[in-house]
């Protein structure tokens, strides 16, 4: 199969949604003639032209605003938020709005709308551009939140998302922009709400969101040489999340671990641990569920410190190596 | 005004004489309807909260029916005689006030959410300024769909000053878009003042700011509201973007149901209460005592019915909570 990056599988993916259904457009800053920040929209404005292709001036409350009107009204817009950061400036129009516009309305309305995020630190843009904010968006009733960890995901998840007749909080991350991989040329989707498992092993479940899938994966390897063999499931939607395959690999494993990059405090591990907890999988467990997350901090500008403040792949094998081993 | 037979009268130069007395009627009845739901809250028949439009009802009764059908409403928290002069059927608000099932969203919404999109009524608002990024993406929607519709954005003096206002209205004249923004200055941002919250003599005067066409009119004054309504619709239609519209008013009643007005004298609403809207528009009709008296009596008895609609509507079950949030 044809080898693409992860950003150029978004790329293809919004081009193909904007060909097929001409209530599709694309709102953000410097989408057009720029391309976007890190150039996802790159070429889209010569195929398009500027009616579909809407450079905003910089105001994220007004490109939200715009995906909650416009998509109530008949149209399935694509909003862009730069830097996912950047949504605090946008959440009354996410959160008070479009998210509770249907059920406020009785059920009588519809918001198809996706707002895409450039989340995630590893390139020194320090506290305020480098967040992950995506379990903010979990905690709200109305939103659908997907966070693709692949080329082949981020291509068949945001069709899905443009499809979907709900507001769906799309976090991408700027590291996997570059990252290649197998993507078909045709259009397809991956159902939102349905998680992967991407690597099969007997000792230790990782449910890992985002750049923390190829992290674990990378973990996975180095431990298998030791005879770890770590299962690896990507739920790639965190709402509605998919439960069934978490907790029946619980029940095999015995054993979990929750990675992310957002800190630990009031992140999305709390939730899946929980909900490990609150399953048939607790009477399996061998060992408590832990949580491997970013540190209670904004991220560093330093290198050495933003490396550190959230988890790599040394700190997966460490992490992975001790719950089997029951020391922790 | 035009000479000629009462029916084909134009009162004020400006609204059909039939219209007129169903304008009339509408304002009396959207009194009455608050007037009764703020009873109704004092005998502890309805919980929560709302926020009664009394003493502004000319807004209402001007701005909605100067529009088209097909054209869309983003409304505010104070919004029932908007929803009325929308074409709200009275029982089924009656019944989304008192949280029924039958209602307009299905008793999810309440007073401060009532909405029906199926006649393009988008919504009342329960944030200071929330529908005003909102009628970008309609405008936007209407833009791109080519149809020739507008959509009447409804806020109040408080709403200008969120950051909301400033991103809005700046995006709709930038790209052309058919909003009529209409600002109900009626004094107070809950207890904060006009004089204490802005620098300026109109809020109107902001929208040289953003290049587009601004304009205050007396918002006790149908005909005045309904001629800057109209004439901001046809500009709209005609590609030439953009509106504000400030019309000036009073609320007579406190900001909501917590309010005890410590802010104002008594002096200052017996001042405003001798400009009441709806006996001004009853005379500007020629309607006499015993003409309004009757008008009265009906929207009396026609709240009563929707009273009665209301109670007897179901409760929604239990089991449909979670009804609603996703399509």
């Amino acid at each position: 199969m044809r080898e693409i990056s992860y950003m150029e599988a978004l790329r293809e993916g919004l081009r193909q949604s904007m060909e097929k259904d001409d209530r599709v457009f694309l709102i953000g800053e410097d989408i057009g003639i720029y391309g976007g920040a890190f150039g996802v929209s790159a070429g889209l404005l010569d195929q398009f032209g500027p009616e579909r292709i809407i450079d905003t001036p910089i105001s994220e409350a007004g490109i939200a605003g715009a995906c909650v009107g416009a998509s109530v009204t008949g149209m399935r817009p694509v909003g862009e938020m730069q830097f996912s950061d950047f949504v605090v400036l946008a959440m009354e129009q996410i959160v008070m709005q479009g998210a509770k516009m249907r059920f406020m309305f009785g059920g009588k309305a519809e918001l198809p709308f996706v707002i895409r995020l450039a989340g995630g630190s590893g390139t020194g843009a320090a506290a305020q551009h480098s967040e992950s904010l995506e379990n903010w968006f979990v905690h709200v009733p109305g939103l659908k939140v997907v966070m693709p960890s692949s080329p082949y995901d981020a291509k068949g998840l945001l069709l899905s998302a443009i499809e979907e007749n709900n507001p769906v909080m799309f976090f991408e991350h700027k590291l996997l922009y570059k990252m290649k991989g197998d993507v078909p040329e045709e259009m397809y989707t991956i159902p939102i709400g349905k998680s992967k498992i991407v690597r099969e092993g007997k000792d230790l479940t990782v449910i890992a969101t985002s750049i923390m899938v190829p992290r674990s994966l990378e973990a996975a390897k180095i431990l298998s040489k030791e005879g770890i063999e770590l299962e690896v499931i990507d739920p790639r939607t965190l709402k509605p999340l998919d439960e069934e395959p978490i907790i029946k690999s619980v029940i095999k494993t015995g054993k979990a671990l929750v990675v992310h990059e957002a800190v630990k405090t009031g992140g999305f591990g709390g939730e899946i641990s929980a909900m490990i907890m609150e399953s048939e999988a607790f009477d399996f467990l061998d060992a408590p569920v832990r949580r491997l997350a970013g540190l209670d901090v904004p991220i560093p500008y330093n290198r050495n410190l933003e490396y550190h403040a959230v988890p790599q792949v040394e700190n997966i094998v460490e992490e992975a190596r001790k719950i089997v081993q029951n020391i922790y | 005004m035009a000479e000629g037979k009462k029916e084909q009268q134009l009162i004020g130069g400006e609204i059909e004489r039939s219209k007129a007395e169903d304008l009339l009627y509408k304002m009396v009845l959207t009194r009455t309807f608050e007037e009764n739901a703020l009873e109704m809250f004092a005998l502890g028949k309805v919980h929560g909260t709302m926020h009664v439009s009394i003493g502004q009802e000319a807004i209402a009764a001007g701005a909605g029916p100067a529009l088209k059908e097909g054209d869309y409403l983003l409304n505010t928290h104070r919004g029932h005689g908007h929803f009325l002069m929308w074409g709200g059927d009275l029982n089924l608000m009656m019944s989304e006030f008192l949280g029924k099932e039958n209602g307009y969203c299905r008793g999810r919404g309440g007073s401060m959410h009532i909405a029906d999109v199926e006649s393009n009524n988008l919504g009342a608002q329960g944030i200071v300024a929330g529908n005003l990024p909102i009628s970008v993406g309609v405008g936007l929607s209407i833009k791109i769909r080519k149809t020739k519709q507008v959509v009447l954005t409804l806020f109040g003096d408080g709403a200008a000053n969120e950051g909301a206002f400033h991103e809005s209205l700046n995006m709709a004249s930038i790209w052309n878009l058919p909003v009529i923004y209409l600002c109900e200055n009626n004094q107070y941002a809950m207890s904060m003042a006009f004089e204490r919250a802005f620098r300026i003599e109109q809020i109107s005067d902001r929208a040289s700011a953003y290049g587009i066409k601004g304009l205050t009119v007396d918002g006790n004054d149908v005909i005045a509201v309904h001629q800057a309504v109209r004439e901001a619709a046809d500009r709209a239609r005609e590609g030439q973007g953009s509106t504000l519209i400030e019309a000036i008013t009073y609320r007579y009643q406190g900001h909501s149901k917590s309010d005890r007005q410590l802010y104002r004298t008594r002096d200052e609403v017996k001042k405003w209460m001798k400009k009441d809207p709806i006996p001004r528009f009853a005379k500007l009709l020629d309607i006499d005592e015993e003409g309004f008296n009757k008008i009265e009596e009906k929207a009396k008895v026609d709240i009563k019915n929707a009273v009665d609609f209301a109670e007897n509507s179901p409760e929604p079950e239990l089991s449909t909570i979670m009804e609603g949030i996703y399509a």
